[in-house]
């Protein structure tokens, strides 16, 4: 679902340059079909969710969602994606530290394997993690000794969810990092700051609104994820199964229509909350710059 | 001594930044760092500041050798050309930033911060961000920002570089007046050298990485060391196989003695400034006249007239 919103925020320049006075037939025209091949491609199914979820009546909508097996997806949902931004996050901060500030040798190919997760099928990455920590994977023997179960269990997912989102908050953070520079750090240790009071005095508030659209985004995307998930969770009932997993198997095994839409409708609600809150960041960025 | 540099040497790769750079900056003198960009004079005062470090070399700040001494703890106020401000921080807080960092109880900071606040016009100003304020004002927050501390020193990097013309000027004349204030010992580089001679009482011009000169701006200007130095501070014009100022050339209408034959090839106003274009065979020299001066010998051009330089000119033979 949070798929598609993986454009980097528009952080420098002026928004009304290159933008044309929307009048003229042409102009109009575009207009038509842009807005009718997006009314037909999002807006329609979503109404259509919509619809379809409060369908069957609001009692059987809060029922659904009552079941122990989907407040337990929801519940896996969020540690899952939780876990997992909270670890893009500190990496994501980390890696545009190094990318936007140090030249080293090794500088461009670290960049794009950043970049290497998000254009890599979720499906693919989830087989990959299985072939490194699986049964008789690469890590699989070190892992098991040292009693952390990978495969089919909450850090395999973790990982596959990490994986598939790994570049968003450092994609967020690096144009800001670039274009700030470093003169205020510098002013700042002349002042007397050591190390740890610069970034949290300095490079964090500088980073703050960047960072929190990276965050947003992250955690739009973690929610959504399925392929890899699925391939590394075993995808087994009431242990490993997450909100998008408990979709397909209400709908595909336990023929529940009704409750497969009643979950699918609190994704496509927390999804555009977030888009929500992504546009008020963006407003707070341009403003700020 | 306020600041002592030992042969200090700094490379980019194969660019030689800095060579053999020996300067003294004695304590509460306002100095300045003189020369063309990408000589190396904010090389110099970023290895003095520790934002660079030299390859050969020492630097001591207040008798402390602080070559291996990170920034923080070199006790230098540092002011940038593009301001860096704390953006996220209110004037007041960005002031308070220094004192922060060392602790210091409330009162005392703001006591502190409002004094400073009052010494740069910015008082009314202290809850405002940086964004807020025109570039001067900008730049004058920064400095009192680097003094909130009680530097040792205080380093100026291109600080009215910025700016424009105008408040170019009333800053610096401003900052003159502070430092005849406050005497703390300060190092500012700049590339303009009637910034540089107006402000400065010691003068040290920087090229390629050298030291070219140092002393008094009168003394740079009147017994420049070579050419360079002589051409950087001001007009430089060729009257034979000397090199001289062009308003130390005497214009008579006769010949007299020491004098050169020179014929008016073309003549240009200026304000209330007159050049004349001559051709003296050997050499072509123009002259800087005032209206007044012009007026008198009623110079026209083809005429023939005869030069010699001033008394008192500052001279150097052209370098064969």
């Amino acid at each position: 679902m949070a798929d598609a919103i993986v454009a980097p925020p528009r952080i420098v320049g002026d928004p009304s340059i290159g933008r044309r006075k929307n009048t003229g037939r042409s102009a109009l025209g575009l207009r038509l079909i842009a807005t009718l091949y997006v009314a037909v491609l999002v807006l329609l199914p979503v109404v259509l969710i919509i619809w379809r979820t409060f369908k069957p009546g609001l009692s059987e909508f809060f029922d659904a969602l009552s079941q122990t097996e989907t407040t337990h997806a929801f519940e896996l949902t969020a540690i899952v994606a939780g876990s997992a931004v909270v670890l893009n996050t500190i990496f994501g901060i980390g890696v545009a530290l190094l990318l936007a500030r140090y030249r080293f040798p090794g500088r461009g190919l670290l960049s794009a394997f950043i970049d290497l997760p998000v254009s890599i099928s979720p499906i693919v990455v989830g087989l990959a993690l299985i072939l490194v920590y699986g049964h008789g994977g690469w890590l699989g023997g070190t892992v098991a000794t040292i009693g952390i179960s990978v495969i089919g269990s909450i850090p395999g997912m973790v990982l596959a969810t990490v994986f598939v989102s790994l570049p968003l908050v450092a994609r967020a953070v690096i144009p800001v990092l670039e274009n700030e520079g470093t003169e205020q750090e510098q002013a700042a240790q002349s002042l007397g700051a050591n190390a740890l009071s610069r970034f949290v005095r300095i490079t964090l508030p500088t980073i703050r609104t960047a960072a929190a659209y990276g965050v947003v985004l992250s955690f739009a995307r973690c929610l959504g994820e399925y392929g890899a998930v699925l391939v590394v969770s075993g995808n087994f009932e009431g242990q490993t199964e997450t909100a998008t997993l408990r979709i397909d198997n209400l709908y595909e095994l336990d023929l529940n229509a009704d409750a497969a839409y009643a979950v699918t409708f609190v994704l496509v609600a927390v999804a555009v909350a977030a888009i929500v809150l992504i546009s008020f960041i963006r407003r707070r960025q341009e403003r700020a710059s | 001594m306020g600041i002592e540099v030992r042969g200090v040497g700094k490379r980019f790769g194969d660019f030689v930044a800095l060579e053999g750079v020996d300067l003294s900056v004695r304590s509460g003198e306002l100095t300045a760092l003189l020369g063309p960009s990408g000589g190396g004079k904010s090389t110099l005062l970023r290895i003095i500041a520790g934002l660079e470090s030299p390859d050969v070399g020492q630097v001591e700040i207040e008798g402390v050798d602080s070559t291996k001494l990170a920034p923080q703890h070199r006790d230098v106020g540092f002011v940038f050309q593009h301001y860096a401000v704390f953006k996220h921080l209110s004037v007041y807080r960005n002031v308070a930033f220094g004192l922060e960092i060392r602790k210091r109880g409330k009162d005392e900071i703001r006591r502190r911060v409002m004094e400073l606040l009052d010494l740069v016009h910015l008082s009314q100003f202290a809850d405002r961000l940086p964004s807020q304020l025109s570039g001067g004002q900008r730049q004058r927050m920064a400095l009192a920002r680097a003094l909130a501390v009680e530097p040792k020193v205080l380093l100026l990097d291109e600080p009215f570089g910025a700016l424009d013309a105008q408040v170019r000027k009333e800053l610096r004349n401003w900052l003159r007046r502070l430092h005849d204030e406050m005497h703390v010992t300060t190092l500012f580089v700049t590339h303009d050298q009637e910034e540089a001679l107006e402000v400065s009482d010691e003068l040290v011009v920087i090229n390629q990485g050298r030291i070219e000169q140092i002393g008094s701006p009168e003394r740079l200007y009147d017994h420049p060391a070579n050419e360079f130095v002589m051409g950087f501070l001001g007009p430089v014009t060729r009257l034979g196989d000397r090199l001289v100022r062009p308003h130390d050339i005497e214009v008579f209408l006769d010949a007299a003695a020491g004098t050169v034959e020179a014929k008016v090839t073309r003549l240009q106003r200026i304000g209330f400034e007159v050049r004349a274009e001559l051709d003296a065979g050997t050499s072509e020299p123009w002259v800087q006249l005032n209206r007044g001066q012009a007026e008198a010998l009623g110079l026209e051009v083809g005429e023939t007239v005869w030069l010699r330089p001033a008394r008192d000119a500052s001279m150097l033979e052209v370098a064969s």
